[in-house]
């Protein structure tokens, strides 16, 4: 088979965190009653007109400017035409020829061999504004649907990449920096659950060395960032074989389906809509002014990849360590908040990144929501910098914390977990354990040096773990060799 | 005669006002309606009338309308009250909400009395595309009253009501006030709230008046007019008091006779009449010169691209699933195209269909884009001629009152009906049109005057002068 290398572009609509809609005052809540943010204007109702929301395109020019955009100093609305029940006025209010956000770009890191990170720039060709549609509802009406309109005219800010990612790897990684840079612009909740992030993807193969473009394909129905993975898994290779095999590939929209791991065609171009855009006469075009963009760049904070950037440098981390770390902004938060505590940032990133995130994983919450708060790890990390407990001790102590809000140092005090320094005590657990087990003390002697850490292990089984492990490992030693 | 002597529905608003004052609206409420209810089955100006209870009791008398009867086309939105454009797909319509200048009448104290007659939609210059029957125009019941606010027009014209709202997309004021012989005022685009007005061409649509004198005019648009935050494309300008305008006094105003406006096709009677009233202004003080608007021939055809295309997405909502006409089919597809099949009448279906052609891929920039930019030709035109002159007169229609079906089977020649209309709009700037004469059949004849943008103030001035100067107004057809 030949070698073919696949151009993958994304869309993604993101609802903006706003208090009320993008052309009417209804609330953005989630989860309300069934057209209970409604009014004439979302509802479409003959007479009614929109009014543009402020802060959403506030939040539209932040997203812009912290994603390199060109801000357009003219901004416009256009109507999509397209009938669907979904759609109360039959048009979208969008924005087709002079979109909020131009030509822009993001930097990705993909994971390279043995833990390295290699930059990537992605082009973003635009990100532009436009309303939200309802809801159709099937379950359970026999005769026909309903029609929820709580979401229309919800903001969305749809951002298109340039089809510069080139593995379903790379579009995985583009996906996860957009979403915490939108996080950290705090102008989402990025929640897939809820469709406040959705993905489109386009994609299409050709032989690697070939420049022109191979037929694209889109993809809806995705869910997740990793269904975004894997149908594009799927299509490169449905792809690359009827490439193989000689076959025209047709330009379509495709479903995925997660269940049957598979995309299936949903329409041709042929059957494309004809969106028949023009500009909407009911918004007139306006100037977004020079000192506004600027009042609005003032309030993007440090984004992930800066954040990245000084946290290895201020802290010591690892690229990796510190690429982890700062995706999250929430994570990050935590940790700065710890280390704030004067406690070790490596140790604190290391407890971090094992211990604390599989507890906050498997209680599935957020991190800003962990019952051990930034002090309350900094505490327990204290306790193993100043020999008080092992750091085996701590793995036991802070699920303990997780589960009861305790402090590290009350349940260490309550379960009388504290280290054992007594070099005394230590010295008369060592020479049980060299008694009892003299073969392998002869494994030691002839030069073995995996028997030490065994009989060190015994030492701590014996204290219960309580033992401090460099002093247990130095005493073993001087007593092998004195004897 | 005086006002005492007088039947009440022949009063001017103005007029009544004051009676009103004294007396409360009852009175004038009930010769109005009764007046109303006589003649609608004759004329059909009223598509919904109802006896017309004032609002609010005594209160209202301290308000500045006091209760007096004011009618409403029937696509502009009341709360609670059907409304349905004279098309049969919204029949039963009940809008949740009032326009905004509905709203605005109501707390300055007018009686909203009745829903006028229309083309459907706003869709011609005849009213006889309503799917509620045609409206007859009352100086010769077998004429049309014009359109597409015939309705407004005929009721005005027939003292049916003493003024009425209308809306204006290419001279759907102007051109049935003019057949009619009532006053037609279509303010700048932005002036009136478009909020609750259904909309045909959204970046035409003005809300305007229908009213028996200029004087009428003002006192409903200081009633209607100003910005309102619910409509983005409404202006916020400060709003004169329109009554404190109308000085009688034209002396040294330059007004600018297009040339373009007196052309073929123009009925002799009609330019006889415009000729005349060049004079009378000319007489008072006017001077008189010629301008020129060299995209005035273009103005019907970007027109008929641009209005429809934005009418074509405008009536996209009219679709079976929310509101008004659902004819009920084995699928969604089938719903959509039921519905709207029997929904709408010949004309709707006509600019829907001329309007999503001009919008569709590879059609987009030869018709749409290139309509737009002959648009700003014709708006750089008036601003030109505005460099010289004051205002700008002519003609309002071609002609007077055509017959009933004399125009239904040719689109053409009816579009051609707004040929001096229609530039206004697509250059937003004011206009009026005030009664000049009579044919010698007795049909009235109408002159319009435009004004720069938000220039109201002088429109009424000297639409004012003339009008007070002509007494044409005080000639009513006989019915």
């Amino acid at each position: 088979m030949m070698d073919y290398e696949p151009v993958i572009g994304l869309e993604v609509h993101v609802q903006l965190a706003t208090k009320s809609k993008l052309f009417c005052g209804c609330s953005t809540e989630f989860g309300s009653e069934p057209n209970r943010n409604t009014c004439p204007v979302c509802f479409g109702w003959p007479g009614s007109l929109p009014v543009l929301n402020e802060q959403a395109l506030r939040f539209a020019v932040k997203v812009g400017l912290a994603l390199n955009c060109r801000v357009s100093d003219r901004i416009q609305f256009d109507r999509k035409n397209y009938f669907y029940p979904d759609l109360p006025k039959a048009y979208q209010i969008s924005q087709f020829e002079m979109p909020i956000n131009g030509k822009g770009w993001v930097f990705i890191d993909i994971p390279g061999a043995n833990g390295s990170v290699e930059p990537q720039k992605v082009g973003i060709t635009r990100a532009h504004l436009e309303e939200d549609a309802g809801k159709l509802l099937h379950e359970g009406i026999k005769d026909g649907s309903l029609v929820d309109y709580n979401r229309a005219g919800i903001p969305l800010l749809e951002i298109v990449s340039e089809p510069d990612l080139r593995s379903p790897e790379a579009a995985y990684e583009y996906l996860v920096t957009l979403k915490s840079i939108l996080e950290y612009l705090e102008v989402s909740d990025c929640n897939m659950e809820e469709g406040s992030l959705r993905c489109d993807a386009n994609v299409s193969v050709r032989p690697r060395g070939e420049t022109k473009l191979g037929t694209k394909v889109e993809i809806k129905n995705l869910n997740s960032f990793k269904a975004v993975q894997k149908a594009l898994q799927y299509e490169i290779e449905r792809q690359s074989d009827m490439l193989e095999n000689r076959e025209r590939i047709v330009q379509e929209t495709r479903l995925w389906s997660e269940g049957k791991g598979q995309t299936f065609s949903m329409r041709s171009k042929e059957e494309a809509h004809d969106y028949r855009y023009f500009p909407e006469p009911d918004l007139v075009p306006f100037t977004v002014s020079a000192p506004l963009i600027e009042e609005i760049r003032k309030t993007i904070p440090e984004l992930p990849e800066a954040r990245a950037r000084r946290v290895m440098r201020d802290f010591g981390l690892s690229e990796y360590d510190a690429h982890v770390l700062v995706q999250d902004k929430k994570l990050a938060d935590y940790f700065e908040a710890c280390v704030r505590e004067k406690v070790n940032p490596k140790l604190v990133s290391n407890w971090i990144q094992s211990e604390l995130l599989a507890l906050v994983h498997q209680a599935r919450i957020g991190v800003e929501e962990c019952p051990v708060q930034p002090a309350g790890l900094a505490g327990l990390i204290r306790l193993i910098e100043n020999n008080t407990i092992s750091g085996k001790i701590a793995k036991d102590v802070l699920p303990e914390m997780f589960a009861t809000g305790k402090s590290a140092e009350a349940i260490v005090n309550e379960k009388r977990l504290v280290q054992m320094t007594d070099t005394k005590l230590i010295e008369e657990v060592a020479r049980r354990v060299i008694e009892a087990n003299a073969k392998v003390v002869q494994e030691f002697r002839s030069g073995k040096q995996q028997a030490l850490g065994f009989l060190v292990g015994q030492v701590m089984k014996e204290t219960k773990g309580k033992a401090n492990p460099k002093l247990a490992n130095e005493i073993l030693v001087k007593l092998l060799k004195a004897s | 005669m005086s006002e005492t002597t007088r039947p009440f529905y022949q009063l001017t608003l103005k007029e009544a006002i004051r009676i009103a004052q004294s007396k409360g609206p009852d009175e004038i409420l009930k010769a109005v309606w009764e007046r109303a209810q006589a003649l609608n089955p004759r004329v059909n100006a009223f598509l919904r009338l109802d006896s017309g209870k004032p609002a609010g009791g005594t209160a209202v008398l301290q308000k500045p309308l006091c209760g007096v009867p004011v009618s409403i086309k029937d696509n502009i939105c009341i709360q609670g009250v059907e409304t349905t454009c004279a098309s049969r797909i919204l029949k039963g319509h009940v809008p949740p909400y009032d326009a905004t200048v509905v709203e605005k009448l109501k707390a300055n104290g007018a009686t909203l009395f009745g829903q006028c007659n229309m083309d459907e939609f706003a869709f011609g210059s005849s009213s006889e595309t309503s799917a509620y029957g045609v409206v007859r125009n009352p100086w010769d019941l077998e004429r049309v009253p014009g359109g597409s606010s015939g309705g407004s027009a005929a009721a005005v014209a027939a003292d049916m009501t003493l003024a009425a709202l209308g809306s204006d997309t290419g001279g759907s004021i102007r051109q049935p006030a003019s057949l009619c012989g009532v006053v037609g005022f279509k303010p700048t685009y932005g002036r009136v709230s478009r909020y609750g007005l259904i909309a045909f061409g959204s970046s035409f649509d003005q809300i305007g008046t229908l009213t028996k004198t200029v004087e009428d005019s003002a006192i409903l648009l200081n009633v209607i007019s100003g910005h309102d935050p619910r409509d983005s494309t409404s202006a916020n300008q400060p709003v004169p008091d329109y009554t404190q305008a109308l000085k009688r006094d034209v002396q040294g105003l330059r007004i600018g006779c297009p040339k373009e406006f007196f052309v073929e096709g123009l009925d002799p009677e009609v330019a006889q009449s415009v000729e005349e009233a060049t004079r009378t202004l000319k007489k008072l003080g006017a001077q008189i010169k010629e301008v020129t608007l060299p995209h005035t021939p273009y103005s019907v055809a970007v027109y008929y691209i641009v209005a429809v295309a934005e009418a074509s997405s405008n009536l996209g909502r009219f679709d079976g699933v929310e509101y008004g006409l659902r004819v009920p089919a084995k699928d969604l597809r089938d719903m959509y195209f039921e519905t709207r099949d029997e929904g709408f009448g010949q004309e709707a279906k006509r600019r829907i269909l001329l309007g999503t052609f001009v919008l569709s891929a590879g059609y987009y920039d030869a018709y749409y884009r290139k309509g737009q930019k002959v648009r700003t030709l014709v708006r750089d035109d008036f601003e030109k001629a505005f460099r010289e002159v004051d205002l700008i007169m002519g003609p309002t229609s071609p002609t007077a009152a055509f017959k009933l079906g004399e125009k239904a089977e040719d689109p053409l020649a009816m579009y051609l009906s707004d040929i001096f209309t229609i530039p206004a709009n697509l250059a937003g700037i004011p206009a009026v049109s005030v009664p000049c004469g009579f044919t010698r059949a007795g049909l009235p004849i109408g002159l319009q005057l435009m004004a720069r943008p938000f220039d109201e103030a002088l429109l009424l001035r000297a639409a004012h002068t003339f009008e007070q100067e002509t007494e044409f107004f005080k000639k009513m057809p006989v019915l």
